[in-house]
């Protein structure tokens, strides 16, 4: 068998060397009545031929994002990720190291890793950030465990723009710490509830920006009546390319920032793996959940990098640390970094304006469409549009046509009432014979 | 000065008690990185968790040895925690009590029975 | 013949000998590399984009003015400075990782093949069910090797992480307490030689946690155990095999007495590489295990992550597993998003969309390659390897427990060093020279000193007697008096020893200009 190194000969010379007589011996422990004997009822081991038959049927029904017109968001975005990202997070060196633990023979985790704090703490206009968390809706979650240990309070509001997966999230991990949690109702431009929500017991108001419908939101004046009374403002991001154009939440008063990084660098991948970015003020960095990496000396006086700040962790404060995280999402900050690197400012900023620009064509396209109601009124390169018929089913139909329309709201919360209201994004793999298609497809279905 | 068993010191002025780790303690736990103190006026019962001290691989539980309202916390620690390394039972100490029970102070362990304590560990 | 006379020395005694040293800093091949902040790429882009008539019209005014910050590299530059970073990496492809419950084994590139195919890597989470047939039938498939190599009827799949299916598995048993009425138990019990992540995952859930005591033997004391167990608790977390590398013989009277005083038997399933295709978990009466899909089904560990970490469920806990649910019906497979349905009384959700796909497809890939068959064949190789390691080192070092055969991983303590000034972090420090990675070190906790070695099954006998031999060596050198090999080490590696009391005491977590304004040298 392909990855198993030992044959035969091997095997009975190294039981020799132990002194046992057959395998057997070595699982003597195990209770009798826990013994497998007979075959599993699955198959038998095959060759890369046969195995890559199959994923090939199963991957074969499936609609790949660019396969044709594309407009989902909605928390995951289809961008270009250029080919030197790939190929670099390839090199075993990256791809098969461990976490960077022993730190004179894990220089290049440990750089890229300081490099992408860096990175994530200019983008958000924070002070420092994490190695990274799973994804963007665990780091929510975190950011708002996080406003309870250092305000030592217990109400959490979510503003009503907040995606309702994150929202979800947040909601079963904080009841676990006992954490009273308020969902405000979905709304497109959620402020002003979120204002009006804030007491001296809230620990913390999570908006987010552009919200779930696309809408940029100046959040400074929430900031300063969370600051007020005392809580925190956290941000969260879902498109992280739309850092390039926006004001950044620490600009606008935030004291913590999350986002979704999977925009820069790593695929659609149905969902996972993805990157969690985690940011927040200075004050608040030992409060600050997951790996950190620093800089520091070695013994003859060159610069190196250590993982850092550890007794906030798992495996050294055990029950009082700062969350059970283990892994952070460390090839995906590779993939991320490198993509940003090649981007750098002025390409992040062009790919954004680009994004933007797709979108007000789409936006204007669909603002044509007899029976369609544009419903954001500002937005990066995402917004909601009101149908004139079930959105579910207008995309489902729009499927046989092959073109994936965009995220019907109800699909992520179907208790809001919002059954006819479509999700629909542009990035710049968008082109003006997608936007026509999907024009010409609606229009259709509206008998136009 | 008088000690507990769990590596904690106790220097008392009238009412005031400060309370620091010792030097066993200190050297024990290696290069101190940071240490978090209690917040001003805390109610501390005898025995309660009054403080952190963290190195670099290891966090730790300073126990309170008197009860009483904690009236001050050594700031100068945030900027520099490795003085608990240099002067553990000096200008390392980690917080300022306003007793409640004289007695708890009495019952102590006063230096030579400390020091006999650690020669049986 | 003619007189070639444009000749040059060609053996290594003709030449000089050479300075020792370079000029510059380099070491050959290995070069040093700067931050891409100190590559001074303030304005450069390594992207060839349009740059379309910018209208900021429809952005309410909430353009960002200032610099961002972000320097930029051109493709070459790229690809020099993340060359240059890889060659100061460690990995499995160079050498052997011996960490404990880590389960480094070969990554096979067959599965980053699959994971790449458009059908699963340019799939969006949330693609009309319809159009997305083909991931919900793996997820499906997956889960039944899953559900069958374990024999538990359920299993949950989005959890990122072995530490995120920890509390996975606790919330489900929360739940289930709840549902009965028993809510007010309010206690974990957790082995002494537990995984730290056992502890912070039951602590984070609302629960106190209370320790069980080992026996002389390395394993959990049933005595111990029966008297902690009561009424207020809500379950036991247990590794098995246990963190020493050793099987819990006890373990199925473990899950009577705590199913006996109604609470749940949750098990940490990092060291399932030891008993995959040989032993069930549900046959030894575990109530939920999770399952680190980057440690025994081969995904990458990538430099940390990501990882992924589903949750086989016992009958008593499936009805509480969080969204999504994929469930197959007369029309193909359908994905149940919210607590409706059969799923109602699922605890809630623990990520947006469906979780690790991308390592689902890699697992799966593997799966099948190996097959029944193999996974068998994977967990006997892989303790072989640790017993023979043990065998082979037991001469020089000193083996925690002794008696008995180990599992996958074979676990040391320090006595052996005892005398030689030497700790175990010097030792392991002096392995870097050698050429491997540390092994685990002072874990467990139980241990004085502990050293915990995992080979896995996909080193080949040539490697183990190369890390053998290394090790001897050492262990010689160790007890004859070689103090500062050790201490020093390691000397050989890109950097030495750092200074990690610094980087504590005065943390420096991001890169910040000398100067103001980087900008101003455009």
């Amino acid at each position: 068998m392909r990855y198993l190194p030992l044959t035969p000969a091997d095997r009975a010379n190294m039981l020799s060397v132990i002194g046992a007589k057959s395998i057997d011996d070595l699982f003597i422990d195990v209770p009798g009545v826990a013994q497998i004997r007979d075959p599993f009822d699955l198959p038998r081991h095959a060759g890369e031929m046969e195995v890559e038959r199959e994923l090939a049927a199963l991957a074969a029904m499936n609609r790949p994002a660019g396969s044709g017109p594309f407009f989902c968001g909605a928390g995951a975005y289809k961008h270009h990720i250029p080919a030197t990202v790939d190929h670099v997070i390839q090199r075993s060196e990256f791809l098969t190291s461990y976490t960077p633990y022993q730190p004179e023979i894990a220089q290049g985790t440990l750089q890229v890793l300081f490099e992408f704090q860096t990175q994530v703490a200019a983008l958000t206009g924070l002070d420092v950030a994490n190695a990274s968390m799973y994804d963007g809706s665990t780091a929510c979650a975190e950011a708002v465990m996080m406003a309870q240990r250092v305000t030592r309070r217990n109400k959490a509001v979510l503003s009503g723009g907040l995606h309702p997966h994150y929202a979800a999230v947040t909601q079963t991990i904080a009841s676990a710490e006992s954490m009273e949690i308020t969902r405000l109702a979905a709304a497109i431009d959620a402020e002003a509830a979120v204002i009006a929500s804030i007491d001296t017991d809230t620990a913390c108001v999570v908006v987010q920006t552009p919200n779930a419908f696309g809408t940029v939101t100046d959040v400074s004046k929430i900031a300063e009546a969370a600051h007020a009374a005392g809580a925190l403002l956290i941000v969260v991001t879902t498109e992280a390319v739309s850092f390039g154009l926006l004001k950044s939440p620490g600009e606008m008063g935030a004291d913590i920032a999350v986002a979704e990084g999977q925009s820069i660098g790593v695929g659609l991948s149905y969902g996972g793996p993805y990157i969690g970015l985690f940011a927040c003020k200075e004050k608040y960095v030992r409060q600050m959940p997951g790996r950190l990496c620093g800089e520091t000396l070695d013994a003859e006086g060159r610069r190196g990098f250590v993982l850092t700040l550890s007794t906030r962790e798992q495996h050294i404060r055990r029950d009082k640390a700062t969350s059970n995280i283990c892994t952070n999402s460390g090839l995906c900050a590779l993939a991320f970094t490198i993509h940003l690197s090649l981007l750098g400012e002025r390409g992040l900023k062009s790919l954004a304006a680009l994004n933007h620009s797709r979108a007000r064509e789409l936006r204007d396209a669909l603002a044509a469409v007899p029976g369609v109601e544009i419903l954001t009124p500002r937005f990066f390169n995402e917004f909601a549009v009101r149908l004139p018929a079930n959105a579910i089913e207008t995309v489902e139909a729009l499927v046989g046509r092959g073109i994936i329309a965009g995220v019907p709201y109800s699909r992520l919360a179907p208790e809001a009432g919002m059954d006819d209201v479509l999700l629909v994004a542009a990035t710049e793999t968008t082109t003006e014979a997608d936007i026509a298609a999907l024009v010409a497809a609606l229009k259709g279905r509206t008998g136009q | 000065m008088r000690f507990t068993k769990d590596h904690e010191w106790v220097e008392l002025d009238g009412d005031i008690a400060t309370v620091g780790i010792t030097a066993y303690a200190a050297d024990q736990l290696g290069d101190v990185v940071f240490v978090e103190t209690p917040d001003l006026g805390k109610s501390l019962k005898s025995g309660d968790a009054m403080a952190v001290v963290e190195s670099v691989k290891a966090a730790s539980d300073v126990y309170a040895p008197l009860s009483g309202e904690v009236v001050e916390a050594n700031g100068a620690l945030g900027d520099a925690p490795e003085t608990v390394n240099d002067q553990p039972e000096g200008l390392g100490w980690f917080a300022k009590i306003k007793i409640s029970d004289r007695a708890e102070f009495d019952a102590l362990m006063d230096r030579p029975a400390y020091e006999a304590f650690l020669g049986s560990l | 013949m003619s007189m070639n006379s444009v000749g040059r020395p060609t053996r290594p005694d003709q030449q000089s000998p050479g300075v020792g040293g370079s000029l510059t800093g380099a070491r050959g091949l290995l070069q040093d590399e700067a931050l891409i902040f100190e590559l001074g790429g303030w304005d450069k882009t390594g992207v060839d984009l349009e740059a379309p008539k910018f209208d900021a019209s429809d952005l309410g005014g909430l353009v960002r003015s200032a610099p961002i910050g972000l320097p930029g590299l051109s493709e070459p530059e790229a690809m020099r400075h993340y060359v240059r970073l890889s060659q100061k990496n460690h990995a499995i492809d160079l050498a052997l990782y011996p960490l404990g419950s880590c389960t480094m084994k070969h990554n096979p590139r067959l599965n980053e093949k699959m994971a790449r195919l458009a059908g699963f890597g340019d799939l969006h989470p949330l693609t009309p069910v319809s159009a997305s047939q083909g991931a919900l039938a793996l997820m499906d498939r997956l889960a039944h090797w899953l559900k069958t190599l374990t024999a538990m009827p359920a299993v949950a799949m989005s959890p990122k992480a072995g530490a995120h299916g920890e509390l996975c598995g606790l919330l489900c048993i929360k739940a289930a307490h709840e549902a009965k009425g028993q809510g007010h138990r309010r206690t974990v019990l957790v082995p002494t030689s537990a995984h730290g992540t056992n502890p912070a995952t039951a602590a984070f859930v609302g629960y106190s946690v209370t320790e069980i005591a080992q026996t002389q033997d390395g394993r959990v004391d049933l005595a111990d155990l029966e008297a902690k167990l009561s009424e207020d608790v809500a379950a036991i977390m247990v590794t098995n095999p246990n963190t020493c590398g050793l099987f819990e013989r006890d373990i199925v009277e473990i899950a009577r007495l705590t199913h006996e005083v109604g609470a749940y038997f949750y098990c940490d399933g990092a060291n399932f590489n030891a008993i995959v295709g040989r032993v069930r978990p549900g046959d030894l009466g575990v109530d939920a295990m999770h399952i680190n899909l980057h440690k025994t089904f081969s995904t990458p560990h990538g430099g940390g992550g990501p990882g992924a970490g589903p949750v086989v469920l016992s009958a008593a806990l499936a009805p509480f597993a969080p969204a999504p649910w994929v469930v197959s019906g007369p029309n193909g497979f359908d994905l149940i998003e919210s607590p409706e349905g059969e799923a109602v009384q699922g605890f809630g959700r623990m990520v947006a969309f469906q979780g690790q796909m991308g390592m689902f497809v890699r697992a799966y890939a593997y799966m099948l390659s190996h097959g029944a068959d193999g996974l068998r064949q994977v967990a006997e190789d892989a303790v072989l390897n640790a017993n023979y390691i043990k065998a082979r080192l037991s001469k020089v070092m000193t083996p925690a427990f002794p008696e008995g055969p180990c599992m996958h991983e074979a676990l040391f303590d320090d006595h052996w060093l005892e005398g030689t000034g030497i700790t175990t972090l010097d030792f392991a420090k002096a392995m870097i020279d050698e050429g491997f990675h540390p092994m685990t070190m002072y874990f467990p906790l139980v241990v004085h000193g502990a050293m915990l070695i995992e080979p896995t099954e996909t080193e080949s006998k040539l490697e183990l007697d190369r890390f053998c031999d290394a090790l001897i060596a050492l262990a010689n050198a160790a007890k004859g008096g070689d103090v500062e090999r050790f201490t020093g080490a390691p000397y050989l590696a890109p950097l030495r020893r750092l200074d990690e009391t610094q980087a504590a005491r005065k943390p420096k977590l991001t890169w910040k200009p000398v100067s103001q304004t980087p900008l101003a040298a455009e």
